[in-house]
């Protein structure tokens, strides 16, 4: 009991005391989702991905140090149909066999207040890395923060879709990604 | 003029049937062409193409039917026997049926396939079903059924109007004709 007020009064102080700040450091790739809406003659198809990996170090009273990287399996993808499963992996879009893996690194977070911050990051597809910025909603519930955000990337910068595909009256230049992204801060975890 | 007496199909209703019959003929080989087809932007705008012309037929057959419940049809020849009347009669409610099953088991499909109909890539349609590729499946040979059923009925329709026409001699294809005037077919000769 003395010990469990003592840590609660550590914590209250935790915006002075940086050692016991809460970190959010544990990915859950099980809580997170990656999802994007492509269009299709116009019309809206959901995809996503089912496999893919990320480290998360993140305390809210200090964004500015935040760190954050994932891995997508693009193998994962589920496109919407096995027609188009079949047909993204292929080396006009996306290159599976080649390119198995979307990397983003996180680069610095600015904090735009509300729980809001905007995240610049590097986004590595098939061999081309660009430049990423995009908005990240913080939801916090206990030890555990939801990163929510989504943001449009244009499948032409990262040569998704060429040859016959690369005309977007078909299928559009914009794909809109959503992401939310769980991690759980380990050292409360360890507290119970 | 009296109901009755009327030998002709109005302008209005030979313009729909017509628009109808030319459509629903190039929507169905377009859809039998396309399905095969491997996956392209090209069959891509197939699928919209069709979707769209089966949206379209669906509202002519809306029109066409509230036309021709707020107009009576011509008599059929009344030297044609009761049993070939009633079959008449059966053909043209099951082609109705069909034209209205058809488009709509087309449109529940792409829902349930996760497609959405975006009518001219402009008005979206409600999806009335959620993905389900068992339902998709399913849906999909619904509509092909369908489809050969309505086919079968019009090479049905089409015999019979060409019997009418060939054998009988009759009036029964002349006054659906957008061309034949006011002259029935025994003038025409």
């Amino acid at each position: 009991m003395k010990l469990w007020q003592h840590g609660l009064a550590l914590c209250v102080m935790a915006t002075t005391l940086p050692a016991c700040a809460v970190e959010f450091n544990q990915f859950q790739a099980n809580k997170s989702a990656l999802s994007f809406v492509s269009k299709q003659m116009n019309v809206p198809v959901e995809g996503q991905f089912k496999s893919f990996r990320g480290k998360i170090a993140f305390d809210p009273a200090k964004p500015a140090a935040a760190k954050a990287e994932f891995e997508i399996d693009l193998a994962s993808i589920d496109a919407g149909s096995k027609d188009a499963n079949d047909e993204v992996a292929t080396k006009a879009w996306f290159d599976t066999k080649a390119f198995p893996i979307a990397k983003f690194t996180a680069t610095s977070v600015k904090p735009l207040g509300n729980n809001r911050y905007e995240v610049a990051g590097k986004m590595s597809i098939k061999g081309r890395t660009l430049d990423l910025i995009t908005p990240v909603t913080l939801r916090q519930e206990g030890n555990s923060a939801s990163f929510e955000g989504s943001l449009v990337l244009k499948r032409a910068d990262y040569a998704i879709g060429e040859g016959m595909w690369a005309d977007f009256g078909t299928v559009a230049n914009e794909v809109q990604i959503k992401f939310r992204l769980v991690a759980i801060a380990a050292a409360a975890a360890s507290a119970k | 003029m009296s109901l009755g007496s009327t030998t002709r199909y109005t302008g209005v209703a030979i313009g729909l049937h017509w628009l109808i019959a030319f459509a629903i003929v190039g929507t169905f080989a377009l859809g039998l062409y396309m399905h095969e087809l491997p996956l392209s932007p090209q069959k891509l705008k197939l699928y919209s193409w069709h979707k769209w012309a089966g949206v379209t037929i669906f509202l002519c057959v809306v029109l066409r039917l509230a036309w021709r419940f707020s107009h009576r049809a011509p008599e059929l020849p009344a030297a044609m026997p009761a049993w070939q009347r009633k079959v008449a009669e059966a053909t043209h409610v099951l082609l109705y049926l069909l034209m209205f099953a058809v488009p709509l088991s087309g449109w529940l499909m792409s829902s349930a396939k996760g497609f959405q109909t975006v009518w001219f890539g402009v008005l979206p349609l409600p999806d009335l079903l959620g993905k389900n590729k068992e339902l998709g499946d399913l849906l999909q040979e619904v509509h092909e059924l369908l489809n050969f059923s309505m086919a079968a009925l019009v090479v049905a329709h089409l015999g019979a109007a060409l019997k009418h026409h060939f054998v009988d001699r009759d009036d029964v294809l002349s006054r659906m004709l957008p061309l034949a005037g006011k002259t029935n077919l025994g003038e025409m000769k």
